[in-house]
C-alpha cells in the first residue's frame, strides 16, 4: 500500500479524502450541517481528478442519482446528516432491492425534527433496524477517530462491493468537525471489477440487462428475498469488526460506540488506575452486530454497561446478545449535550461497585 | 408478398401486455424506431419508471435500470454523469413525472441534462387502479374524483410542457399525440429529433405523449382515442413549446 503524506484534517474531510483515494470520483448530494466540509472537499477536490461534484436539488434526488451511477459500477458516494437521511430512506431501500453498492456518510444530528446540529447516536434504529420499507439492512460503520474515518471510508466502498449493497457510515458532530492527523493511504484496487456481470452500460455485444426491484411473477419475491437475508447472514459470518479491551480479567464491561467509545475510554483507564477491572467491547459494524463476541465475553463478565448518546438503542442489541445470567445497566444522554469522562466514570464506578455486592 | 413495415430492432419479440387500444404500445415502438435509426441500441441504457410502462424491459432489447416512483430523471442524470458518452432516456407516467417527481424532473430539465425524456399523459393512474392524475381533467371523473375533478379542490390539470418549456435549460420540450396517422407522424419525427438532440450532445429534450387509458377512462378502444382528440388536445395543444438551435454543450 502507497504510503502518503500525513496530513491534519477535520473529520468530515477525512472522509472526502480516503474516498478519493479510493477512486470515488463521483459525489451527489444536499447541503446540511454538520457535514458541509465532505461536499466542499469533493466540489473543490474532485474536478482534480477528473471525477463529478452535483450539487442535487434535494436528499431525494441525491440517493437516486447515486443509484443511477452505481448501475455504471463506478465507487459513487453521498453524506448528509438526521433530516437529509430520512429523506434517502426510500432510496436506501431500492438499492437493497436493487443490490448496488454505494456509500452513504451520516454525520448524525439530535432530532427529531430539525434538531440540533451537536452530537447525538440518536439515528441507531434508522440506521441499523430499517427506516426504509422492506426487509433489508445496510452495513453500518461506526468509526471513532479521525483516522477510522479515513480507514473505514476505504474499508465501507469495498465492502458494498464485496455485497452489493450500501454500506453506511455513522458519526457525528465531533467525529466529523475534530482536527486529527490522519496518515492516509491508497488502497490496491481502486475502483471495482469493470467485469462484473451486472453492470449497466449499454447492451454492446452482449444480451440486455436490468436492474430491479419488483418481483411479480409466482415464489420470485421470495427467491429474491431469501437471497438478501443469506447474504446478511455472510456479513455476519465474515465482516463483524470490534475491538475489545481488558475483557480478560473484567468484572464489567462497557459497550460503547462511536464518539461515546472515545469518551469512555477515557473513563476505563482511569477506572483501571484505580485498581477497577473494567474492559471494553467497541462495535465498529453495528450492522452486523458483534453479538457472538460480546455473547462469548459474557460468559465470564457478570455486568455490561452500555453507555450510548440516546435514550437506549443498542442496548436492546447487548441485551439480546448477552448471556441469560450478565446484567446489562444502561447510561444515555439523549442528545443537546455531550457526556464528560467524569460523568462516565461515576457510572462505571456505580455499576462495578453493585456487581461486587 | 413484400414486407414494409418491420418490427424494430430495439424491441424484443414478446407480446404486449397493454389493454387494448392502450397507447402505450405504440410509443414504445416510436422510441424503438428511434434507437434504430441512430443504431443505438448498444449503447442506449433506458430508466424505467413506475406505472403501466414499467415493464418496458420486457419489451426493449436494451439496458435498463428501474426508478423509484418519481424520480426516473434523477437516476438518468446519475447514469449519464458517468457514461456520458451514452444514450440515456427515461419513459414515465403522469403520475410519477407530474406528481410525485415534480422537483425530479424540473431540475433535470434546468440543469439541461443530456438525456430524453418520453412523458406519457394519459391523464390518471393507469397501473394503481385509475386515481387522479395531476394531468386529469377539470371534470373528469376517476376514482379519487369521483364527482369529477374540481378545480377548487384539487387545482387545475398541469401543463408540465409549458412548464419546462418556460426553463432556461431544455433544449427541446414538445407535445404530441398518437390519436391518429398524421398524428403518430409527427410523434415519430419528434420522438427521433428528442434522441438527435441527445446523440448531438445538445441536452435536455422532453417529449409529452397524449396518451388513452381505455380501462381507467372506462371507454372503448375507439372512445378512448376520439377522447384524446376531442378533450385532451384542446386543453393540452400540441406543438414543439422550445426548441435551442444554439446550445451550451455539457
Ligand atoms: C412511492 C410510491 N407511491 C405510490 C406508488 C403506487 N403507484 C404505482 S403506479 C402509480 C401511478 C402511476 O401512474 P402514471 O405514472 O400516470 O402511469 P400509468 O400507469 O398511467 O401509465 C402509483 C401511484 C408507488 N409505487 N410508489
Ligand atoms: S391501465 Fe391504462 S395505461 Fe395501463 S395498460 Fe391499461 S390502458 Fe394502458
Amino acid at each position: 500500500m502507497p504510503a502518503l503524506k500525513k496530513v491534519f484534517l477535520k473529520g468530515n474531510e477525512a472522509i472526502a479524502l480516503a474516498a478519493i483515494n479510493a477512486g470515488c470520483h463521483y459525489y451527489f448530494g444536499y447541503p446540511i450541517t454538520p457535514q458541509n466540509e465532505i461536499p466542499e472537499y469533493m466540489a473543490k477536490h474532485l474536478p482534480e481528478v477528473g471525477g463529478e461534484f452535483l450539487q442535487a436539488e434535494s436528499e431525494i434526488a441525491s440517493i437516486n442519482m447515486m443509484l443511477g451511477a452505481a448501475a455504471t459500477g463506478v465507487r459513487v458516494m453521498t453524506s448528509s446528516s438526521g433530516p437529509g437521511i430520512s429523506l434517502m430512506q426510500e432510496g436506501f431501500s431500492y438499492f437493497a432491492g436493487n443490490e448496488l453498492p454505494a456509500l452513504v456518510v451520516n454525520m448524525s444530528r439530535q432530532g427529531p425534527g430539525l434538531g440540533g446540529i451537536n452530537a447525538t447516536q440518536g439515528d441507531y434504529f434508522q440506521a441499523v433496524k430499517g427506516g426504509g420499507h422492506g426487509d433489508y439492512h445496510l452495513i453500518v460503520l461506526v468509526p471513532h477517530t479521525g483516522q477510522e474515518l479515513y480507514d473505514l471510508t476505504i474499508k465501507g466502498f469495498e465492502l458494498a462491493e464485496k455485497y452489493r449493497c450500501l454500506t453506511l457510515l455513522l458519526g457525528d458532530a465531533i467525529l466529523g468537525q475534530i482536527k486529527e492527523p490522519i496518515d492516509p493511504w491508497k488502497p490496491e484496487q481502486v475502483g471495482g471489477d469493470p467485469d462484473r456481470d451486472w453492470l449497466i452500460t449499454g447492451a454492446k455485444g452482449r444480451p440486455p440487462r436490468l436492474i430491479k426491484s419488483l418481483y411479480l411473477a409466482d415464489g420470485e419475491m421470495e427467491k429474491h428475498n431469501w437471497r438478501l437475508q443469506k447474504k446478511y447472514q455472510r456479513m455476519a459470518a465474515e465482516d463483524v469488526m470490534v475491538e475489545t479491551r481488558d475483557t480478560d480479567d473484567a468484572k464489567l464491561v462497557v459497550v460503547a460506540f462511536g464518539s461515546m467509545a472515545r469518551i469512555a475510554k477515557t473513563a476505563i483507564v482511569r477506572a483501571r488506575e484505580q485498581g477497577m477491572q473494567v474492559g471494553l467491547i467497541r462495535p465498529i459494524t453495528v450492522f452486523p452486530f458483534p453479538g457472538e463476541i460480546i455473547s462469548m465475553i459474557s460468559e465470564s463478565v457478570p455486568r455490561f454497561l452500555v453507555c450510548e448518546m440516546n435514550t437506549g438503542q443498542m442496548v436492546e442489541d447487548v441485551r439480546l446478545s448477552v448471556s441469560r445470567n450478565a446484567t446489562v445497566d444502561f447510561y444515555g444522554r439523549p442528545g443537546g449535550s455531550v457526556p464528560t469522562p467524569e460523568e462516565i466514570f461515576d457510572r462505571i464506578k456505580e455499576a462495578y461497585d453493585a456487581c461486587r455486592q | 408478398m413484400k414486407q414494409v413495415v418491420k418490427r424494430p430492432a430495439s424491441l424484443t419479440d414478446k407480446a404486449f401486455h397493454f389493454c387494448p387500444g392502450c397507447h402505450h404500445g405504440i410509443v414504445h415502438r416510436l422510441v424503438a424506431e428511434a434507437l434504430d435509426h441512430f443504431n443505438v441500441r448498444e449503447s442506449t441504457i433506458g430508466v424505467a419508471s413506475v406505472g403501466c410502462s414499467v415493464f418496458l424491459y420486457d419489451y426493449f432489447a436494451i439496458d435498463v435500470i428501474e426508478a423509484p416512483h418519481g424520480r426516473a430523471s434523477a437516476v438518468a442524470t446519475g447514469t449519464k454523469r458517468v457514461l456520458d458518452d451514452r444514450v440515456v432516456f427515461t419513459y414515465q407516467g403522469d403520475g410519477d413525472l407530474a406528481a410525485i417527481g415534480t422537483a425530479e424532473i424540473i431540475h433535470a430539465a434546468n440543469r439541461g441534462e443530456n438525456i430524453t425524456v418520453i412523458f406519457v399523459n394519459n391523464s390518471i393512474y393507469g397501473m394503481t387502479g385509475g386515481q387522479m392524475a395531476p394531468t386529469t381533467l377539470l371534470g373528469q371523473r376517476s376514482t379519487t374524483s369521483p364527482y369529477g375533478r374540481d378545480y377548487h379542490r384539487d387545482g387545475y390539470p398541469i401543463k408540465m410542457t409549458e412548464m419546462l418549456a418556460a426553463l432556461e435549460g431544455p433544449s427541446l420540450v414538445a407535445r404530441v399525440a398518437v390519436d391518429k396517422p398524421a398524428n403518430v407522424k409527427k410523434a415519430r419525427k419528434i420522438i427521433r429529433q428528442a434522441f438527435q438532440m441527445q446523440v448531438d450532445n445538445k441536452g435536455f429534450s422532453f417529449v409529452e405523449v397524449l396518451s388513452a387509458c381505455p380501462t381507467n377512462w372506462g371507454l372503448s378502444p375507439q372512445e378512448a382515442t376520439k377522447r384524446v382528440s376531442d378533450e385532451m388536445i384542446p386543453y393540452f395543444p400540441l406543438g414543439i413549446f422550445k426548441q435551442k438551435d444554439v446550445v451550451d454543450v455539457l
